[in-house]
């Protein structure tokens, strides 16, 4: 099986986030990136259907030369090789098109993106590549196996969930519970350095959305502490003051 | 030209956020003085869909077979890209919901359209200008996002947008989709759910147990409490992650992202990653033992003490309230 994973490069999930340029730009200083959550659970599945040579693995990152870091923490966790699209990723439509465009020839079998990624938390990316190859998509997967070209996927739905069947190639976005994510051991970190990282230019693709400004959300006000004695305050409070229920 | 809006049926019924994404999508139809066309996927009855007129559909574009009965990913964006184009519709808005999530990207791509998801305000459109916020960063921050595309497709957050009435009569239209056969790849083999649980994305209450709970065989308050309320639960992420409540359940950056009226956390300490999903909550409190818990700092109400003993007290509180 040949398995591509998505891999995004995102701030760490402790950041403060803030903006410069008047708001305009994020601002990355003091800001650690790791590999997206949720590509972390994408990558650690691959591992586990690949494991006894059983397939291979590629990681694609679309970005700049300074997310090389990530790129090589994904080899050390156990990717086979590498492939960073020179670029800066500036929306979903644009990385999509980048993945879409590198796996157009390489006949994967299972395509895997995270859900979303922790910073713009467009869950886009895998639909987007599974109708750009024209190909089934699911993009928020609780569960998957796979069996005689086949991937049975739990999906969340509202309330419950749903069990599908679909023939691969796919690209499905992973939640939490398709896998454990794994962290790269000492011989995943020395053989990471030699693994094959193809450095591919990106493809032009007109620009369709553009952040022009972040906001930061209003500042709370102080919390009002009710005496543990008194929990029934609470329900006279949320119903007169707060009109909640 | 027109504005269009999917509207998600669960067995048939619109949820709560079908209405919302009608009043949406309908506000922004009069602001571009535009008619709003409806489309429904599957089996609804004529006088359901004929609600939605309630909300100022002027046409509804319905389309049923067997094989559309269940959500096909592929099958549905292929048929509102058609209906989009029958329409001349420019801008396309969907439920943010799981389906819509799946949904949204597919008929993006098949229309060449900008997509801004997550989406909490209307748009601002002055001439060619097309503006519209939506949250970022796990709810750490909004971004303002502008769509260039001729055609735009926006998915609007549960519980951000009110829903309003504005009756209309509606006309009720048979649409004739022709999907691919190669669109039905995928089968839906087998739906579970949970038809007394409340759906916690959509949910206009969430209480929500943390780690200080100390294990599954306690979350019978939690239970409780949300029944007295008609609340949704949820948890933070080391009591999914130890197998006490369902993944579903888990809430913030890497969990379900909520914004509910009013979030109840208990036994929960309010690290970051937690805050990141649940702070654009309306109203928050923390019923939590520890008075320098992270949490307070975030919270409306707070409530310093022993979750054992004040939740069970607040339920009988809650249903004497009820009661009264
Ligand atoms: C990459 C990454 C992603 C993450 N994503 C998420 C996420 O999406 N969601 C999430 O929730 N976490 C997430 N986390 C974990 C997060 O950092 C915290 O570990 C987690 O939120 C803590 O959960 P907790 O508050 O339930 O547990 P604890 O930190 O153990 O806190 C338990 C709280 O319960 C209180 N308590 C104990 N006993 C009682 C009692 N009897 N009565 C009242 N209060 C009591 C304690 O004072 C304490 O404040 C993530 C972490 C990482 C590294």
């Amino acid at each position: 099986m040949k398995v591509l994973v998505c891999i995004s490069n995102v701030p760490d999930t402790t950041s403060k986030i803030t903006f410069s340029n008047g708001d305009t730009e994020f601002n990355t200083t003091g800001i650690q990136f790791i590999v997206n959550p949720y590509d972390e659970i994408a990558l650690s599945k691959a591992i586990e259907l690949s494991e006894g040579g059983k397939g291979t693995i590629t990681v694609i990152n679309v970005g700049e030369a300074s997310t090389e870091p990530t790129i090589r923490k994904a080899l050390a966790t156990g990717a086979d090789k590498a492939v960073r699209v020179n670029a800066h990723p500036r929306d979903a439509w644009f990385v999509a098109n980048q993945i879409a465009n590198y796996a157009k020839h390489e006949d994967f079998d299972l395509i895997l993106l995270g859900r979303e990624s922790i910073d713009y938390n467009g869950t886009q990316v895998a639909g987007l590549v599974g109708e750009l190859l024209n190909i089934p998509s699911v993009s928020i997967a609780k569960k998957i196996s796979i069996e005689d070209n086949k991937a049975t996927i739990e999906r969340e739905i509202e309330g419950g969930k749903e069990i599908i069947s679909v023939p691969l190639p796919i690209a499905i976005g992973t939640a939490e519970g398709v896998a454990e994510p794994r962290i790269p051991n000492m011989r995943g970190i020395m053989s990471a350095r030699t693994k094959p990282l193809e450095v591919i230019d990106a493809i032009e693709v007109p620009q369709l959305a553009k952040v022009i400004k972040y906001e930061t959300p209003a500042p709370r006000g102080a919390v009002t502490l009710i005496d543990a004695a008194e929990a029934e305050k609470l329900v006279d409070l949320l119903h007169t003051k707060a009109r909640v229920i | 030209m027109s504005v269009l809006v999917f509207v998600e049926n669960i067995s048939g019924n619109f949820k709560k956020s079908a209405y919302e994404v009608v009043s949406y999508a309908k506000t922004i139809a009069k602001s571009v003085n535009k008619e709003l066309v409806a489309i429904s996927i599957g089996d609804v009855s004529e006088e359901n869909l004929l609600n939605l007129g309630k909300y100022g559909a002027n046409k509804i574009l319905t389309v049923n077979a067997d094989n559309l009965k269940s959500f096909v990913n592929q099958a549905y964006a292929s048929i509102i890209a058609q209906a989009a184009k029958q329409e001349d519709a420019k801008i396309i808005v969907l439920s943010n919901s799981f389906s819509g999530k799946g949904l949204a990207p597919r008929i993006a791509a098949k229309l060449e359209a900008g997509l801004a998801d997550g989406v909490v305000e209307l748009p601002k459109i002055d001439g060619e200008s097309f503006e519209v916020k939506k949250t970022a960063f796990s709810g750490k921050a909004f971004a303002i996002t502008a769509l260039r595309s001729d055609i735009k497709v926006l998915a609007l957050n549960a519980n951000s947008f009110e829903i309003r009435e504005d009756a209309v009569e509606a006309a009720i239209v048979n649409f004739e989709g022709s999907p691919s056969q190669e669109d039905f790849g995928a089968v839906v083999k087998d739906i579970v759910r949970a038809t007394d649980k409340i759906s916690l994305p959509e949910a206009e209450i969430v209480v929500s147990g943390g780690r200080g709970l100390k294990g599954p065989e306690n979350w019978g308050i939690i239970e409780d409490l949300a029944k007295a309320l008609g609340a949704a639960t949820a948890c933070s992420k080391p009591v999914s992650d130890a197998g006490w409540r369902p993944h579903a359940e888990h809430v913030g950056q890497t969990g379900i992202a909520v914004s509910p009226n009013l979030y109840i956390a208990i036994g929960i300490s309010g690290a970051i990653q937690h805050l990141a999903g649940v702070s654009s909550s309306k109203v928050i409190v923390v019923i939590n033992k520890d008075p320098e818990a992270p949490f307070f700092k975030v919270a409306d109400y707070g409530i310093i003490g022993d979750a054992f003993d004040i939740v069970p007290k607040l339920t009988a509180a809650i249903n004497a309230h009820k009661d009264s």
